[in-house]
């Protein structure tokens, strides 16, 4: 039983009145992919930026490989190994795909510069589809692949904790295909990601655990499919279509 | 170092080829004329020094720095305190260490927090300096003003301000292909993302500040003797602040060279209505600033940038059928 | 005690012109770098209208601060709407109306150093003694303090118990939520642009009764309006207020202690305590 490489410990969110995460608690391994669910305003994106750190928690803690993260700022934390993707998708406007990715590599824990940082940035194009194009500039690009260049620069971090903000969705049938896929292969690599998603075909085939949130609380965990028969969930997203 | 040049692009070779014969036939000019022409290329070369010290930072960060005066100030006064103490060179030195501690503590105190707070700092940062230094001289000496008797004259003024010109623009050529400027360049197209990829952003802008306001204190160091009689009214003055804002935003902070652009005309034409229309300058330096943020938010060179695309799109287009929206 | 009431009743025009600046930044989202350029355009005003028309100053005001707000509303208008307009983001919102403000900045001063000259003005307006707790202090200052307060708390009783005040305030806290309550913004942000140029200039007015003024001193009074603008929290009027009254007897204890010459050092002492403790300002609401 190898020690959980993320903690989350009764984390707290609270903005004035509002309390967007209320003593979550959960863990996850090295080498798992968990999903993070919940219907909309759950404060799951609320619990993605208080991990990555663009939020700090008002309560509670969180751990990397044992050691405390919340309360650090979000580029430290960066460099201790957490990479994120966001739900609107944040390119580098000015730069070409080769360069958004080598920004993932460059100020990381990996410090890597010049043609290191090239070559791993073309490696990873390649790896999520994008081979041969990493000279485009990245506002001529399609959705999808822009969403393939964030991807691709999230991992030339080489990191730890990988986050997806409901990185598959506004993706058609074909392209959540590849999508799927693609993340599937990065889990069988061994990465441990956390994702946050309305697609529900995705979580079931590829999370092996599942957290669920809503209104802020976590209402169950565990195994997939015990999950989305449990009554309380299904409550939650009751008058929620959710169907891929 | 061996390895660097040969790692340069061959556009970044010639760059360097058409700047090193700038400076060679720049540094001819003292031979050829000592009088009117030498003086106004002695300001020219000032404000070629400034503006490009200044958007070192205020380029990539589009923060407004108005506290060129103060570190002009600082500079001037480390020659004038020291002149009779200690080596030239240790004064530059100095200046530039004064300018850069300067900048580190107000970038430490407002870059942390806004863009909006730093502007307004720097506003009336040259005002409070040169307050704290009236009082001090007060204080501690018989005079308001000091002495600056040097063997300088105007062209060897003129000489060091190209020479510092000239490591201004290589520095920043420096940072343009290192991690820095890499870093200010991710800064610049998204400031969460450049976070979240463990870019210490205000650590980043703190230390090009430092290094912008050392250059600036340098220069400030460098023209001292020029005064003979330095006081703070007119060392500390915040007209230098607003005039290096106007001629580096009016000709464009994208290049290296933008401000350059901006300073060589505006300097003649501050000049001349100096000169033959003194109650007008406010006027002036007033429309200047409209100019900029009506008609050139980009300045010359931007504008300039921006009509050489679109003539080759439209060329394109001549050769090819529309290209299809990309979305965004 | 003498020196807390002097700055107490300086602090009152202080408080006028930061009130002012907080309209047209809280509200309007345009940091006016002009703003002093409207306080001594009012002072100009007022010193004709009491040398050359015998018209009291107080009563001047009824004068200088409708115009005060038509001529504000025209620069927002013609000036800064289009630069509100063209704004992709907050930011680049902030640093086009500072250079745009810059500009209106110099211009207005060119004008009236061109109209006035640069010479110190002053003219004297109740000027006898006025006895506080056995300190005398001018008239002047002691009325000017008086009408700063009314106009002050006619601004809260306007903004805090009327319609149109609340729509300002909504306005200031998010117009996006503004917008979808049918509030309309565009035109809400000119009105308090228009209104914060008018109590500047009611500071103005106020302050050329006791206070020698020159064509270049705008400059001055839009610093310390600035810091006294963080000081209290962007957007919160007690704050304003509260900070003017701290920045007021700060400088006048430093003038009066220490040395007259050293104002401007005192007000950055206090910016600076601010920047390391409390950005967010006195009343400000802290950013996650």
């Amino acid at each position: 039983m190898s020690a959980p490489v993320l903690s989350v410990n009764h984390a707290r969110k609270q903005f004035g009145g509002l309390v967007a995460v209320n003593d979550v608690s959960f863990e996850v391994r090295e080498g798992e992919v968990i999903g993070l669910i919940g219907p909309n305003g759950s404060g799951k994106t609320t619990m993605l930026n208080l991990i990555s750190g663009a939020l700090a928690p008002t309560g509670g803690e969180i751990r990397l490989a044992g050691e405390r993260i919340s309360g650090l700022a979000a580029h430290q934390i960066a460099r201790k190994g957490v990479a994120r993707t966001f739900q609107l998708v944040r390119v580098l406007p000015s730069l070409n795909a080769e360069q958004n990715v080598m920004a993932g590599a460059v100020f990381g824990h990996r410090k890597l510069w010049g043609h290191e940082a090239q070559e791993l940035a073309r490696s990873l194009l390649d790896l999520v589809g994008l081979a041969g194009r990493g000279q485009m500039p990245v506002s001529a690009l399609t959705y999808i692949d822009q969403k393939r260049v964030e991807l691709a620069r999230a991992l030339a971090a080489d990191p730890r904790v990988l986050l997806l903000d409901e990185w598959l969705a506004g993706l058609n049938p074909s392209e959540l295909q590849i999508g799927i896929a693609l993340i599937e292969k990065l889990g069988r690599e061994g990465r441990t990601i956390i994702m946050v998603e309305h697609v529900m075909d995705a979580i079931r085939s590829l999370c092996g655990r599942c957290v669920v949130m809503n209104t802020g609380r976590k209402i169950a965990e565990g195994d997939v499919e015990d999950v989305l028969s449990d009554p309380e969930v299904v409550r939650a997203y009751l008058g929620d279509d959710d169907d891929a | 170092m061996s390895g660097f040049l040969s790692d340069l692009r061959s556009e970044e070779k010639r760059s360097l080829a058409i700047g090193a014969v700038i400076v060679a036939v720049a540094a001819l000019l003292p031979f050829f004329d000592q009088g009117f022409y030498l003086s106004i290329s002695v300001n020219i070369m000032l404000y070629a020094a400034l503006c490009t010290a200044w958007s070192l930072f205020s380029g990539p960060t589009h923060y407004v720095s108005l506290a060129t005066a103060a570190f002009y100030g600082l500079g001037t006064y480390s020659v004038g305190l020291g002149i009779d103490i200690l080596p030239y060179p240790v004064l530059l030195l100095i200046a530039a260490s004064v300018g850069a501690v300067v900048a580190g503590l107000v970038g430490a105190m407002t870059l942390r927090i806004s863009g909006v707070y730093f502007v307004i700092f720097t506003f009336g940062l040259a005002e409070f300096v040169r307050q704290l230094v009236t009082w001090t001289q007060t204080k501690f000496a018989t005079a308001m003003g000091l002495y600056v008797f040097t063997d300088f004259m105007e062209q060897h003024i003129y000489w060091m301000l190209l020479a510092l010109t000239a490591v201004v623009f290589l520095t920043g050529f420096l940072i343009n292909r290192s991690r820095l400027g890499f870093a200010m360049t991710v800064i610049g197209n998204d400031e969460t993302v450049a976070r979240h990829v463990g870019i210490d952003t205000a650590r980043a802008k703190i230390i090009l500040f430092m290094v912008s306001g050392a250059f600036i204190a340098i220069a400030g160091a460098i023209t001292a003797p020029r005064y003979t009689y330095i006081e703070p009214p007119s060392a500390f003055n915040p007209m230098i602040s607003f005039l290096v804002v106007i001629m580096a935003l009016l000709g464009g902070t994208r290049r290296l060279w933008g401000p350059l652009v901006g300073v060589i005309p505006f300097t003649i034409m501050m000049d001349i209505i100096s000169s033959r229309f003194p109650n007008h300058t406010s006027i002036v330096i007033g429309l200047a600033f409209f100019a900029i943020v009506y008609l050139l938010p980009d300045g010359v060179t931007g504008r300039l940038e921006q009509l050489r695309a679109k003539f080759r799109a439209r060329k394109a287009g001549d050769h090819a059928p529309a290209i299809a929206e990309k979305q965004a | 005690m003498n020196i807390l009431v002097t700055g107490i009743l300086l602090s009152g025009t202080y408080a006028l012109i930061a009130l002012g600046l907080t309209l047209q930044y809280g509200v309007a989202r345009i940091m006016n770098l002009g703003n002093g350029e409207t306080l001594v355009a009012a002072c100009f005003v007022a010193f004709w209208l009491y040398t050359g028309l015998a018209i009291n100053p107080l009563l001047g005001l009824l004068l200088i601060a409708p115009t005060a707000f038509v001529i504000n509303w025209a620069i927002y208008a013609v000036a800064l709407q289009p630069l509100v307009k063209r704004a992709k983001n907050r930011g680049q919102l902030e640093s086009d109306s500072i250079l745009a403000t810059f500009g209106l900045l110099f211009l207005l001063q060119g004008l009236m150093l061109l109209a006035f000259g640069g010479e110190y003005r002053s003219y004297t307006f109740l000027a006898e003694r006025f006895d506080i707790f056995g300190y005398s202090y001018g008239l002047n200052r002691v009325v000017a303090f008086v009408a700063a307060a009314i106009i002050a708390a006619a601004l809260w009783f306007f903004l805090y118990r009327t319609r149109q005040g609340t729509a300002l305030r909504a306005v200031a806290v998010d117009p996006n939520s503004a917008n979808l309550v049918a509030i309309d913004v565009a035109r809400t942000a000119a009105f308090a642009f228009a209104l914060g140029g008018a109590v500047t200039a009611c500071g103005g007015a106020l302050l050329s009764t006791f206070y020698t003024f020159n064509a270049s001193m705008g400059v001055v009074f839009t610093m310390k309006a600035l810091i006294i603008v963080i000081m209290g929290g962007v957007g919160d009027l007690r704050g304003a207020i509260l900070a003017a009254i701290i920045l007021g007897v700060s400088e006048t204890l430093v003038a009066s202690l220490i040395d007259p010459g050293l104002t401007m050092a005192a007000t950055y002492g206090l910016f600076i305590l601010v920047l390391l403790f409390r950005p967010q300002g006195i009343f400000g609401r802290a950013s996650s």
